[in-house]
């Protein structure tokens, strides 16, 4: 390709192609608007939008649980780092702290959420490639995982599987078992697929320098994720800022050098073997006692006052009121000071529902509009490392009974926002592998 | 009946044989063999739902199963595209394949009812370039119909069509030029009778030879990793715009030339249709079938290798693709020419 051609001969040479909404390698629905010289591509657009389906303004009519199932279509590669991401968020801005044995499970469930997610990024973009035995074996890895998925939630995709304050059941029985079984299943599948393409001269010539993205670009993109790994930078929130159990927990970061696509795959099959070796810690590690937070009627006592000052008495007689043991009284000052990880925020088990009237009325409250959990006033940012990178949530409540506005901060966003760079000067057989490694999903991406 | 006459209804069999049993068969078998095959290799059960009452017979009826969906399917064809050209791109990609298989040496001369039955369909003294020419015909389909669908999709496959069209053919070629030299015929039966008076498969004179003609051949029929002009993942294909029948013709055709490359595969390294150990020819009508039936499994076992390395191996990219063609293959291909010619002047 000759270049410095005058601009005008160049628009003659060019033409557009577009790639997308519908087509095999635009996985979710995405447009590139492309301009072509031959082969190669001159420049590209990418237009996204086809799945907006309003999450953050649907989650202001909801209440604080509510949305959870809704965070489920947002990465739903990996719905449950959303629900625990999501979770995280409204405890942090309500001061809720959930048991251990609560942010262990988490833990656990975030980290075979993102074995799935890798293990579908590296498969779809290795079938893209022609390489399609290896998508399957892939595939059929993440299926014994989503297995455990199942047992644990109930469902494979649509999770919804944390509660303000907890998590929606406890661990099954084996599933310690269940998983080591998986686990080594998944195992053997990396591994053979890593004898497949890893050293694959045609994989390695497909994947080597393109799509490059150097360290300065992608911070100035606001990449985060493996693929801001890949291009040299260690930066992860599991260990930038530690949420549930992290800070316990022994993992590496795998940090890749080029920054190309290959590196990206590198990074990726290295980060399945330690969120693996995560769940094997926190399996270990795992503390008996509760999931969730008590289901405990009680409030601190300045919030009671203050309900009884709005006129709210309806309320007043269903919580017992705590008192600051220092009799300094309770403001909200000493509140933040001595904020517990007790509040009633989650509903009583099924026999207490199901036996008694007290749970039984108790449930009712929790669920009806006006009666749940009402989180105090405020705003809040809160991240865990999603699949693609920092999955964080924006809350603002007005007190009320939902969000009064929640802002998802999808981390494929800003990769997106770099395609463009990434794709110019390539050819259209890169933008497979390129597009294959920003793991676009439409879900999070277009909320 | 005249005994031109007799000749000319001996050969109508053969080719009638060639295309429709051997080929058209045969494709209809590699549409189940490709399902089946890259079913074991991924742990999955594959097609098996297709069924005569009640019989699945493994996922047998498939093929059936598919000619009766294309032949029902709407045949779309767009509005910006040339109609004639269209409809006319598939059947040239299919002709020529076909055709190319008539000239295959299924089996020698036997003698049988008292007189000799030459098993070879169309006989030519010129066999291997006739073959090569046509089966390069077969690309003009591809230009044509990624031309004709007026879709900037379609016109990128054709491109790369013909570009890697280009450059295989050329390798294709030229890598045989070692083994036909050696041979001293470009007769593919006389290449087969060569192996025969010699005891000796032209793969163990020409290993070099066999690998570069299969990857070029892989190449020229685009198969995986070679297809680059239906990558379908990237710009669907030059029959992005193709529906019903018309896409099943293109889809055969993929069969069609890959049969035809193992086809010559066989004749020229692997023995053709004679069998180590026993003297066919002298067998009469038995060693006629057995022929015939040396030369097709010889064909369906590369045909195995070739969908073995399909479902393996990623796809390459076009740049790397043409380079591999013509800065590996053809200078290989070359200096094995050079070798054998150097070789066969020392060992006169």
């Amino acid at each position: 390709m000759e270049n410095g051609t005058h601009a005008t001969e160049r628009s003659q040479k060019t033409y557009m192609l577009n790639m997308g909404p519908a087509h095999p390698a635009m996985h979710g629905v995405v447009r590139l608007i492309l301009e072509l010289e031959g082969e190669r591509v001159a420049s590209a657009d990418c237009e996204i939008g086809y799945l907006h389906r309003a999450f953050e303004k649907h989650a202001e009519a909801e209440t604080w649980n509510n949305v959870v199932p809704w965070t489920d279509r947002l990465n739903y590669v990996s719905p449950l780092i959303n629900n625990v991401g999501y979770a995280l968020a409204v405890e942090k801005l309500g001061g809720i702290v959930v048991p251990e044995r609560g942010q262990h499970i988490r833990t656990i469930a975030c980290e075979i959420s993102r074995v799935t997610d890798h293990l579908t990024c590296v498969g779809a973009s290795a079938m893209e490639l022609g390489a399609f035995t290896v998508f399957l074996y892939m595939i059929k890895a993440r299926e014994y995982l989503y297995q455990l998925i199942d047992q644990l939630t109930g469902a494979r995709i649509t999770t919804a599987f944390t509660r303000v304050g907890g998590v929606k059941a406890d661990l099954p029985a084996d599933f310690a078992a269940g998983f080591r079984g998986a686990a080594a299943k998944v195992r053997e599948a990396v591994s053979e697929s890593d004898q497949l393409l890893t050293k694959n001269r045609i994989f390695m010539d497909r994947m080597e320098g393109t799509g490059v993205c150097s360290k300065e670009r992608a911070l100035a993109y606001g990449i985060t994720g493996p693929f801001l790994r890949a291009s040299g930078v260690p930066y992860d929130v599991r260990r930038a800022h530690p949420h549930l159990v992290y800070d316990r927990l022994d993992f590496d970061i795998p940090v890749g050098r080029a920054g190309d696509n290959y590196d990206r795959y590198l990074c990726r099959m290295a980060e399945i073997e330690q969120s693996l070796r995560l769940v094997e810690q926190c399996l270990e590690k795992i503390p008996a006692g509760p999931h969730s937070l008590d289901p405990k009627e009680m409030k601190d006592a300045y919030e009671i006052q203050d309900l009884g000052k709005f006129g709210d008495t309806a309320l007043l007689r269903k919580y017992a009121a705590r008192v600051d043991q220092t009799l300094e009284g309770m403001g909200p000052a000493a509140a933040a000071a001595t904020r517990a990880g007790d509040r009633a925020v989650t509903l009583p088990t099924k026999e207490q529902t199901y036996t008694n009237i007290e749970g039984l009325m108790n449930h009712f409250e929790l669920v009806m509009w006006s009666w749940g959990i009402k989180i105090p006033a405020g705003e809040t940012y809160s991240a865990v490392e999603g699949g693609n990178g920092e999955l964080g949530f924006h809350a603002v409540s007005a007190g009320g009974d939902g969000p009064y506005r929640l802002r998802c901060r999808p981390p494929c966003l800003f990769i997106m926002a770099a395609l463009p760079e990434l794709l110019r000067g390539a050819l259209i057989a890169d933008i497979v592998p390129t597009f294959g490694s920003v793991n676009m999903i439409a879900g999070e991406l277009d909320r | 009946m005249s005994l031109a006459l007799d000749q000319a209804a001996w050969t109508a069999a053969k080719v009638v044989f060639a295309i429709f049993g051997f080929g058209l068969g045969i494709a209809g078998f590699l549409g189940w063999v490709e399902r089946k095959q890259s079913a074991v290799m991924q742990d999955r059960i594959g097609a098996n739902r297709a069924s005569i009452f009640g019989f699945r017979a493994l996922g047998l009826f498939h093929p059936i199963a598919d000619a009766i969906k294309m032949l029902t399917k709407e045949d779309f064809v767009p509005r910006g595209a040339d109609k004639t050209l269209h409809a006319l791109a598939p059947m040239i990609s299919l002709g020529a394949g076909l055709f190319c298989l008539a000239a295959l040496p299924f089996g020698g001369t036997v003698t049988a009812l008292g007189r000799a039955w030459d098993l070879q369909p169309i006989a030519s003294p010129v066999g291997v370039p006739l073959v090569l020419a046509v089966l390069a015909l077969g690309a003009h389909g591809i230009v044509m119909a990624g031309y004709a669908s007026g879709s900037g999709y379609g016109l990128l496959g054709a491109l790369r069509g013909a570009a890697q069209m280009v450059a295989y053919e050329v390798c294709l070629a030229a890598s045989l030029a070692g083994v036909l030299f050696l041979y001293g015929t470009l007769d593919l039966q006389e290449a087969v009778l060569w192996q025969v008076r010699h005891g000796l498969w032209g793969i163990f004179v020409q290993p070099l030879a066999f690998l570069l003609f299969l990857t070029a051949g892989a190449a020229a029929t685009k198969r995986a990793p070679f297809d680059l002009p239906e990558g379908e993942s990237e710009i669907v294909g030059y029959h992005v715009e193709y529906s019903g029948m018309k896409f099943g013709m293109f889809l055969m055709t993929d069969f069609v030339e890959s049969i035809v490359i193992c086809g010559l595969v066989t004749a020229l390294f692997l023995g053709g249709w004679s069998v180590p150990g026993l003297n066919l020819p002298g067998m009469g009508a038995l060693g006629g079938l057995l022929m015939a039936a040396s030369f097709s499994v010889k064909v369906l076992l590369l045909l195995f290798l070739l969908m073995q390395i399909r479902w393996t191996l990623p796809r390459f990219r076009f740049d790397q693709l043409l380079d591999l063609g013509w800065k590996n293959l053809l200078p290989l291909s070359l200096l094995n020419f050079l070798a054998t010619i150097w070789g066969i002047y020392l060992w006169r």
